[in-house]
């Protein structure tokens, strides 16, 4: 599935030097590591820039919840301007998350234009008008059920997994 | 833990070392927030924050201001010189006021110890203390804390010397608490008639001799002699202060000791508490503190708004 991404997104772009990967922390950045990995292997002449992104601040469910949400850090080592930017993360569930990681961006600068990639998307879930431009695989879940990616370190037992909530 | 202890943030004495490590986590988040082209974010877009201020205040009030804003939040600022108080009106009456306005939070500086707990007893909102009288400082405190931990890293075993008018002082007991609560070893040094009488019941050893004192410690904290609180004459002039207590660079030169880190609340009385060249030399972290401050108080504010759920 990541081979397929990282083809997907090497035909479309092929020369990278304006582009760079953001990776929507905290869940964003494995998935992100290991694209951009594939795509240095498929472009090896090529320096492909890779941040991350913490969105807390700009989440607009702040104060709705019980618990405050603890941010992660913002890794952006260069400038946004001008750039063609593909956002990462890893479930595409509301779209409310991508929505706050476009408010954070055009904080950092005006990019030329925006992305999103995501490895899973649950797409009857939606609810702001968000579409993925790079799809891993595309779920059907009902609401109240979770999907979870998780990553091993050594790639041996990656796996993504769907419980209902009450689990 | 992802949750702050309290709704207020009255005192350190009040809240615990969890508390203190969360706040600093976010603050690391915020400094880097405020270290980008655009330093503001959205978070507190909701809520309105009064600055209540019943004494004279320009860094305090500047970095509560700042914060608030970085963080979005709309802000009313009060001070009682201009208004309703001087007609007689209560403290408590005064809050309630400005809360039917639909005030979310209030940051308040208050000459009188514990204005603040009082005020918490009788209102129904979040209260940041921004210094009660000779009592608590806490914010001044977290972000002491909070720059020492960006140079030393773990605080734990450091020693540190908190020099000058610890009777009047809010920052020193603050400072006293966080220090103590974060595990490292505090020592106070100042002339004998500014040094509270019990304060070894706080585990914290008096020295009176300075030169003695900074040869002992890591980092040396020196606090402003308060000129305005010096009612009755605690000690002779200033100038003897300054030849007892005062740093200057021929000092540290007789110590001898490079890599001692000096500290200072501001505002600074140049050439009384420490000399020009020390003030603006590398051992200074003063300028540190100020930026730190910004972002630790906004770490207390979202951490404090987050916790009240919107109804």
């Amino acid at each position: 599935m990541l081979d397929r991404l990282a083809f997907e997104v090497y035909e479309q772009h092929l020369d990278f030097s304006n582009m760079a990967f953001i990776s929507i922390q905290p869940r964003g950045l494995p998935l992100g590591k290991r694209l951009v990995q594939k795509l240095s292997n498929l472009v090896p002449d090529q320096e492909i820039l890779h941040g991350a992104m913490d969105v807390t601040f700009y989440r607009d469910d702040f104060r709705r919840r019980d618990e405050v949400l603890v941010p992660s850090a913002t890794e952006l080592e260069f400038s946004v301007e001008g750039k063609e930017i593909i956002l990462i993360d890893d479930v595409l569930f509301t779209g409310r998350t991508v929505r706050s990681a476009m408010d954070a961006l055009l904080d950092f600068g005006r990019p030329k234009n925006v992305e999103l990639l995501v490895l899973i998307d649950r797409r009857f879930s939606r609810e702001l008008p968000v579409q993925p431009d790079y799809t891993g695989r595309i779920v059907d879940v009902v609401k109240d059920e979770r999907v979870k990616v998780e990553w091993t370190a050594d790639d041996s037992n990656n796996r993504v997994i769907l419980f209902s909530s009450d689990q | 833990m992802t949750k702050l202890s309290t709704k207020h943030l009255l005192g350190i004495k009040n809240i615990t070392t969890e508390d203190i490590h969360l706040i600093f986590q976010t603050a690391d988040n915020f400094k880097e927030v405020i270290n980008r082209p655009i330093k503001k974010v959205p978070s507190l877009r909701d809520i309105t924050i009064a600055n209540i201020f019943f004494e004279n205040s320009t860094r305090t009030k500047l970095s509560f201001e700042l914060a608030e804003k970085r963080l979005s939040a709309d802000v009313v600022n009060f001070s009682a010189s201009s208004s309703s108080v001087k007609k007689g009106e209560t403290l408590v009456d005064t809050v309630n006021n400005i809360l039917a306005m639909k005030v979310h939070m209030v940051v308040m500086r208050h000459p009188n110890p514990g204005a603040c707990m009082h005020l918490q007893r009788h209102v129904d909102c979040s209260i940041v203390n921004a210094g009660d009288g000779a009592h608590e400082h806490p914010t001044q405190a977290l972000l002491d804390a909070y720059s020492l931990r960006e140079k030393l890293g773990d605080l734990t075993g450091k020693k540190v010397l908190i020099v000058g008018d610890i009777l009047h002082s809010r920052v020193a007991l603050s400072n006293i608490f966080c220090l103590q609560k974060l595990g490292a070893e505090v020592r106070v040094c100042g002339p004998a008639t500014l040094i509270p009488k019990h304060i070894e019941s706080l585990g914290v050893r008096v020295m009176l001799n300075l030169k003695e004192a900074l040869l002992w410690c890591d980092v040396a904290n020196m606090l402003r002699i308060q000129l305005e609180r010096q009612d009755i004459q605690y000690f002779p002039s200033l100038r003897e202060y300054t030849m007892q207590y005062g740093l200057s660079s021929k000092l540290l030169k007789e110590i001898g000791k490079d890599d001692l880190i000096i500290m200072h609340p501001g505002p600074i009385n140049r050439g009384v508490e420490v000399t020009t060249d020390i003030a603006d030399g590398k051992h200074s972290i003063i300028l540190d503190q100020v930026e730190n401050g910004v972002a630790v108080r906004m770490a207390v504010l979202y951490l404090l708004a987050g916790q009240a759920k919107s109804t």
